[in-house]
């Protein structure tokens, strides 16, 4: 379009700019007020020596890697698997895949602490291990919508049945054949589904609260109601963390296109 | 799901046909107990007594006063934010899109949609306490440069509006992610030919874009309504349990039996997933509808 810019999309895109940008602004000036009277980092001085935030942000950051590989591993063979054997099953794995969309993380917390609690059959509530385990897998459940779609999207830029044949010819066992084959293949793809779902996990609040797990989330909400200053510092740190993955997810699909360019 | 139904190939059956289940079992008893049980559960209990026999008065206690009020409080919110946010995320959109603004501001503004979209929960609610709070940057700048004093003229971050304004933050961005590929999708050619018609720009919006964009505006405004209806930690870290919309008071109902009738719990929950997977369904099914002119 070669028309010249009207006036009211620069309105829009200045008031916009204005409701986007202002908090922003806010929550950084904000968290530079700890002392009185002049700009300084204190805040962030005492939100990074603070044991507190380093115990937390270091089990959030724990459980997302474990999230991503319990993801990875859940995902990539199921997903493998229906696109070489079961295809017509690909709508009902996907419509799967798609109900942590729809179901709201609370009602599936809510599932977890009556299923899973100490007079149950699986009491995973009773023990920390248990509950590790029973927020690992709550947080693949969250994110296999992304990590699925993922999986698939980067299993539709190869050839996964000759690459499958080709490998059984030459003797290759199923699990050779998805570690040593597909998963490499895939793993760019699967990259920026990782990306995102360190992005959700390492702030979660309702599961970690509501299984009682040390996590970053309600560590933010106790800092929120007990601290002026320093809950805006870590905002500005949460807000970096989210930019950091949405870039690193730009960059892995570029790659992911590069590849493909180059194949 | 059940395994009878599948409609394979005659020739794989018998044993290759049971050992092609073997490969997504993992996947499935994973799905089972983490996703599909856990949610049985709650439908289940919804319609039981705590002696474990079927009722319906966990459903009926849905219609009381005292959980009729936090999900009409729940639907307002929801609503009102799903609006706004299509109605500001379209006008954004359609400026950085249609608006002969430079390329820039479109890879600006979608790249920046991604990271709010996803800027959700506790620091969303920060941000928010450190701008428009008491002690938040524009309601002292507006104090100390115009003299207006926000508390003074009724507003109060930690409200409905308040909140309605938070989760704006998330609701439009998402509304731009989707609706820019609808506004891709609407050709040049249907511009040009209602114009050699004689329509005007006002009567090729009403009359040829809007009908075909409707889809698309009804669907996410149905997402919007979900995404709004499910938030937890944004609502719980700005206003605390002051504002009593559903997530909370499901929370605290988990937390710590607030209503005095656990199978209530149950209902409350049940209720949260009819809302969303309606609106979902919507949704989706809009969806399809919509991309049959986006090819």
């Amino acid at each position: 379009m070669i028309r010249s810019p009207k006036l009211w999309s620069w309105i829009a895109v200045i008031l916009g700019a204005l409701y986007f940008f202002l908090p922003l602004i806010g929550m950084f000036e904000f968290s530079l007020r700890a002392r009185r009277g002049v700009y300084s980092f204190d805040a962030y001085a005492n939100v990074l020596g603070d044991p507190q935030f380093r115990a937390t942000f270091g089990f959030s950051l724990v459980m997302s890697l474990v999230t991503i590989v319990l993801g990875i591993l859940i995902v990539t063979p199921t997903a493998f698997w229906v696109r070489l054997r079961l295809p017509h099953l690909r709508p009902a794995i996907e419509f799967i895949t798609l109900l942590p969309l729809v179901i709201p993380p609370i009602v599936i917390v809510f599932g977890y602490i009556r299923l899973y609690n100490t007079s149950s059959w699986l009491p995973l509530t009773g023990s920390i291990m248990g509950t590790n385990v029973l927020l690992a897998f709550g947080y693949t459940v969250l994110s296999l919508p992304y990590m699925y779609r993922a999986v698939d999207t980067g299993l539709r830029t190869i050839d996964v049945r000759t690459l499958t044949e080709a490998a059984q010819s030459l003797g290759a066992s199923w699990f050779t054949i998805i570690g040593q084959i597909i998963l490499p293949n895939v793993l760019v793809a699967v990259l920026s589904g990782a990306f995102l779902t360190f992005a959700i996990v390492i702030g979660e609040y309702v599961l970690a609260a509501l299984l009682n797990r040390p996590a970053f989330g309600p560590y933010m909400v106790w800092m929120g109601g007990n601290k002026a200053y320093e809950p805006a510092a870590l905002a500005v740190i949460a807000f970096a963390i989210t930019w950091g993955c949405m870039g690193l997810i730009q960059l892995a699909t570029g790659l992911q296109k590069h590849t493909r360019g180059a194949r | 799901m059940t395994e009878s139904t599948t409609t394979g190939g005659p020739i794989r059956r018998g044993r290759s046909e049971a050992w092609n289940w073997v490969g997504v079992a993992p996947f499935l008893l994973f799905a089972l107990l983490f996703l599909i049980l856990p949610t049985m559960q709650i439908v289940i209990g919804s319609f039981r007594n705590p002696a474990g026999d079927f009722t319906l008065a966990n459903i009926a206690g849905l219609f009381s006063p005292q959980v009729m009020k936090p999900f009409w409080l729940s639907i307002r919110i929801s609503l009102l934010t799903a609006f706004l946010g299509c109605l500001i995320g379209l006008i954004l959109a359609a400026a950085v899109t249609r608006g002969g603004l430079p390329r820039a501001f479109r890879d600006g503004t979608l790249t920046f949609s991604g990271v709010a979209s996803n800027f959700a929960g506790v620091p969303l609610a920060f941000a928010f306490i450190a701008t428009l709070g008491r002690l938040g940057l524009v309601t002292v700048l507006l104090r100390d440069w115009f003299g207006i004093n926000l508390a003074a003229a009724g507003f109060n971050l930690i409200s409905f509006a308040g909140l309605a304004i938070t989760y704006l933050y998330f609701q439009i961005p998402l509304m731009i992610l989707i609706i820019t590929p609808a506004l891709d999708g609407l050709k040049p050619e249907w511009r040009e030919a209602a114009q050699s018609l004689g329509a005007s720009g006002n009567q090729y919006w009403r009359m040829v874009a809007l009908p075909v964009l409707w889809p698309s505006l009804l669907g996410t405004f149905a997402l919007l309504f979900a995404n709004a209806f499910g938030a937890v930690a944004t609502a719980m870290a700005l206003t605390g349990s002051s504002l009593s919309i559903v997530p909370i008071i499901l929370f605290a109902q988990i937390r710590g039996d607030v209503l005095g009738d656990p199978h209530l719990g149950y209902a409350i929950a049940f209720g949260m997933i009819v809302l969303t997977g309606i609106a979902n369904l919507i949704y989706i099914v809009l969806r399809t509808r919509a991309e049959r002119w986006l090819k």
